[in-house]
């Protein structure tokens, strides 16, 4: 089992550092050519960080959690397929690697298979990735074909000439399969299921660095072969990322569940990666070039900063759930006495994904707002009209966001604990910690030092030009400046400053203080009345109450309340039972039709199957003899 | 960057903390005039920071650093905001560090630091106001943004010192539909965030009814000194900024004599009176919104922020 573990470990560490490797990096193998630019280094690059630090973690949690050798063993192919995904050169090495990982994550996905929830999630994930699959493998194949060759660089030569009619289809088919993959609605039902169900370093690979690769290809075959195109292809983007933004962040403010409410977040933040990558295309298309890159690096820079902070989100979480065995918010609470160091990692964390200054997710954000607001707004109604609805957009993402992860934090780790499980709850082993601390340095980095990544960034955009890559991005120094349009910010010297001004108010506070008697510790306010009970406390779901009003019409809970009224009189209340279950009403109103209808089909297919060999042989030859007529 | 410009940042940090305490006592004093009530004089904020300065600290049975730190850090990022903002003069040596969004981020950060602390008692009542305050921000944010993208429009920049001098170079902005669609929203959110009425009640007694006054119940003692004075200076701070995104007239260059210094300082502080005698003056004629009503008032002043920004893109007069 060591071993094993050993061997997760090591392949994530030299996997972890490729980034020599980045430039005119040509292997060809039998079949298998992977070509791997700045482009796909970047993302290589953050998949190998996240296992990196998902590795050492891992090793703490197995021996904690008693893993069985097989996912121990699944998970280094499930990294490496995540690697190979990026580095791959031409469509068919895409195709497989991508099936590597989708079918390697199912399995770790289901590596707790006895508990129900997981069978369930693991079902709707096979179908939900298979379907994604289904709908690449067809724009890919027309891809190929209708470009002339399977190697990526021999489709983007050719790329001129594809008719408009052939362009069009593999967008929508691309963006409905990769969209698929990195979460979005409608196609984002299975990220809430199969992410909380799966073991917390998986949850933290699939969330932080699966879900990239959804993005991946949607810059790789839309932004970087087909150009920018129309502006219906930014604009279809733009709307596919701000509604999935806005529905990810509401159910994560409304969650209970502390892996859910993660998982939503990972909608939300995919949902702004596109928006930002829907507005640099239009921005392209519309002749700002200079805006587009400031948009493009927004959407890399945060699709990094959420790997970082959700990595660490996931394994914290991991740690909550190693410790008390609880996911659910209500019953969580005291853990920062209980556990202080993975509730200063959570900390970092939540604060990355409410993108709150000196927070990761704070730079990428701003340069997203800052690409919004300059858009040019004389040439176009129709950027005219998407820009301040978007802005609209990120900022109650942003809001929502806040609200979400001030739940998660004050409610799953402040106050006093609401259960025994969570009363009882120890520090986690050196390992897990140490595979945190290493998720939360790449947080502070985001947050404070961004400058740092600003050569990749270049390079990276250097192989975009379709997009405004090529016209020179946001200059990412101390101080923060962006080409052409005046704004600037720095975060670092804002920390600085912060923690000068933070130093300044404690001083003020000691004013006076030669007066006072010593400090003194009292018991908590309870209007008089005796010391009040844990069970008194806010919970995440009654903290979430208001914003669960405000959004009625679009969250739809169902509610149940039960009032048992005395005997003697209908005025004194003898017990009230509070009822509420939030679901996806999108899952609710989209999918159960759809699995309606297929139900039916299956049962009118199975009226075909009579267990006869011979009516077997028949479908086969009548099959057989269509397909050729189809094909003649 | 001479040595006056970071003379007059300073100065903004130290007028609005001295200034904070006075503001709220001045809106105190108009309030209870206008109610027939004597009131407590300008000076009573002031009189009882001292008070509660001088008393024992006090900390609440398993309470964490969080609760301990959060009027520091509350206090610490509005110091910090006033001193990037232009109060007196334009050229801070901030201005580059944060634009607005980033003044808009530091302020939230300083309602998160609250709202964490309201949790962090475990009572009923600190849950119940930080689970209100943090709704009501996440409602503001999308209005405060767009008001921010209407101001960024004229001066093609969101850092404050664009948008203030393109408002003093072109006045006629000011009366354009856009300009005064942002006002409104700006002033809506602005009574949110900062807990006035008809959003919350500052000086309510009822638990049930709060909102910020519910989060902070468990601090006393230097602490809610700290408190209550940071949340007089971010009232102040807001203020001032309104004023000055709007009626920027009187405000010190970015390389400021030390008249102009004077000017801009007397100027600020006559704008702040005003506005705060204003708004004492209307809290009379209102009372607290229910809170479930809070959001309708909040979506109308989204709604205004929406317009504001489109109306600066199709009736704006380019600036050039």
């Amino acid at each position: 089992m060591l071993g094993a573990i050993g061997l997760a470990l090591g392949l994530s560490v030299i996997f972890g550092e490729p980034r020599q490797l980045w430039i005119g990096w040509l292997l060809p193998l039998v079949g298998v050519r992977l070509d791997l630019d700045p482009l796909g280094g970047i993302f290589v690059a953050a998949t190998g960080a996240v296992a990196i630090a998902v590795g050492i973690y891992a090793v703490g949690y197995a021996k904690r959690e008693h893993w069985a050798r097989f996912p121990l063993i699944t998970l280094p192919l499930f990294v490496a397929g995540m690697l190979l995904v990026p580095a791959a050169g031409s469509v068919t090495t895409f195709l497989l690697a991508w099936e590597l990982m989708a079918a390697t994550s199912l399995i770790l996905v289901l590596s707790e298979h006895r508990r129900a929830a997981v069978r369930t999630a693991g079902v709707f994930y096979a179908i939900m990735t298979q379907l994604g699959f289904v709908a690449i493998l067809v724009a890919l194949v027309v891809l190929s074909a209708s470009g002339g060759g399977d190697a990526f660089t021999t489709i983007a030569a050719n790329a001129d000439s594809l008719t408009p009619g052939i362009r069009n289809a593999i967008f929508l088919l691309t963006v409905l399969g990769f969209g698929s993959k990195a979460g979005l609605l409608p196609l984002h039902a299975w990220l809430p299921k199969a992410h909380p169900e799966a073991p917390s370093p998986v949850s933290a690979l699939m969330s932080a660095a699966m879900v990239n690769m959804g993005i991946y290809g949607i810059i790789r075959i839309d932004l970087q072969l087909l150009g920018p195109g129309p502006h219906w292809w930014g604009l279809t983007l733009m709307i596919f990322g701000a509604v999935s933004a806005v529905f990810g962040v509401l159910q994560a403010s409304v969650s209970t569940d502390l892996k859910q409410l993660l998982a939503y977040s990972t909608t939300e933040n995919m949902g702004l990666i596109t928006l930002a990558l829907g507005a640099a295309m239009l921005l392209a298309s519309s002749g700002a070039p200079t805006v587009a890159a400031i948009a493009l690096t927004a959407a890399l820079l945060h699709l990094l900063s959420h790997a970082a902070f959700k990595t660490l989100g996931f394994l914290a979480a991991g740690s909550v759930l190693a410790a008390t065995g609880l996911r659910d918010l209500d019953k969580l609470g005291g853990l920062a006495r209980r556990m202080p160091v993975t509730t200063v990692m959570f900390g970092i964390a939540a604060l990355g994904a409410s993108g709150l200054p000196l927070g990761a997710g704070f730079v990428s954000e701003w340069l997203l707002l800052q690409s919004l607001i300059h858009a040019p707004h004389d040439s176009i109604t129709l950027v005219a009209l998407a820009m301040p609805l978007s802005v609209g957009a990120v900022a109650l993402t942003t809001g929502l966001g806040i609200a979400a992860m001030v739940k998660a934090f004050g409610v799953g780790f402040l106050a006093r604990p609401r259960s025994a499980a969570a009363e009882a709850a120890r520090e986690a082993p050196m390992s897990m910690l140490a595979g945190m601390t290493l998720a939360a340095a790449a947080c502070v980095v985001f947050a404070v030092a961004p400058a740092l990544l600003s050569p990749a960034l270049q390079r990276v955009l250097a192989v975009l030009p379709t997009v405004g890559g090529d016209s020179a991005g946001p200059q990412i120094d101390t101080i923060l400046r962006l080409p052409g349009v005046a704004g600037s910010i720095s975060p670092a010297l804002l920390a600085a400053a912060l923690a000068i001004a933070v130093l300044l108010a404690l001083v003020l506070a000691r004013w006076g203080g030669r007066h006072r008697p010593p400090a003194m510790v009292t018991p908590l306010w309870a209007c008089g009345a005796d010391s009040l009970s844990p069970r008194m406390q806010y919970t995440a779901t009654s903290f979430a109450e208001p914003l669960q009003r405000v959004f009625d019409d679009i969250l739809r809970p169902d509610t149940n309340v039960e009032v048992t009224h005395f005997a003697e009189s209908q005025y004194l209340v003898e017990k009230v039972t509070y009822q509420t279950l939030m679901a996806d009403p999108v899952e609710q109103r989209f999918y159960t039709p759809v699995v309606r209808a297929v139900t039916v089909w299956a049962h009118l297919v199975r009226r075909a199957h009579t267990g006869s060999v011979h009516l077997y042989l028949a479908y086969g030859a009548a099959g057989l003899l269509i397909v050729l007529l189809v094909a003649r | 960057m001479s040595a006056l410009a970071v003379a007059a940042a300073a100065l903004q940090v130290v007028g609005v903390l001295a200034g904070a305490p006075l503001v709220v006592g001045g809106m105190r004093q108009v309030r209870a005039r206008l109610e027939g009530r004597a009131g407590g004089g300008i000076g009573q904020p002031w009189r009882d920071l001292r008070k509660q300065l001088r008393k024992q600290q006090i900390t609440p049975r398993g309470t964490t650093v969080v609760f301990a730190l959060a009027p520091a850090v509350v206090a610490g990022s509005t110091l910090l905001i006033a001193a990037i903002v232009p109060l007196i003069a334009l050229g801070s040596p901030l201005e580059s560090v944060a634009d607005l969004f980033g003044v808009v981020g530091l302020l939230f950060l300083g309602t998160v630091a609250l709202t964490l602390a309201g949790i962090d008692t475990g009572t009923a009542f600190g849950g119940m106001g930080s689970s209100r305050e943090i709704t009501i921000a996440a409602l503001v944010e999308p209005t405060i943004l767009l008001a921010v993208f209407a101001l960024s429009v004229p001066g093609e920049s969101a850092n404050l010192a664009a948008i203030v001098s393109a408002t003093e170079n072109h006045p006629e902005q000011l009366v354009s539909p856009g300009s005064l669609l942002a006002f409104v929203a700006l002033g809506i959110v602005i009574i949110a965030e900062t807990g006035r009425l008809p959003v919350d009640n500052p000086s309510t007694h009822l638990e049930l009814t709060m909102i910020h006054e519910a989060m902070i119940l468990e601090y006393a003692g230097p602490k809610l000194a700290l408190v209550e004075w940071a949340s007089g200076m971010r009232l102040t701070v807001l203020l001032g900024l309104v004023a000055n995104l709007f009626m920027p007239w009187g405000i010190a260059g970015a390389d400021p004599s030390l008249l102009a210094v004077l000017i801009g300082l007397a100027s600020i502080t006559a704008k702040v009176v005003v506005l705060a005698g204003l708004l004492a003056a209307g809290e009379v004629f209102i009372a607290k919104l229910r809170l479930f009503r809070v959001p309708e008032l909040l979506a109308g002043s989204f709604l205004l922020a929406l317009l504001a920004v489109t109306a600066s893109y199709f009736l704006g007069t380019p600036t050039s």
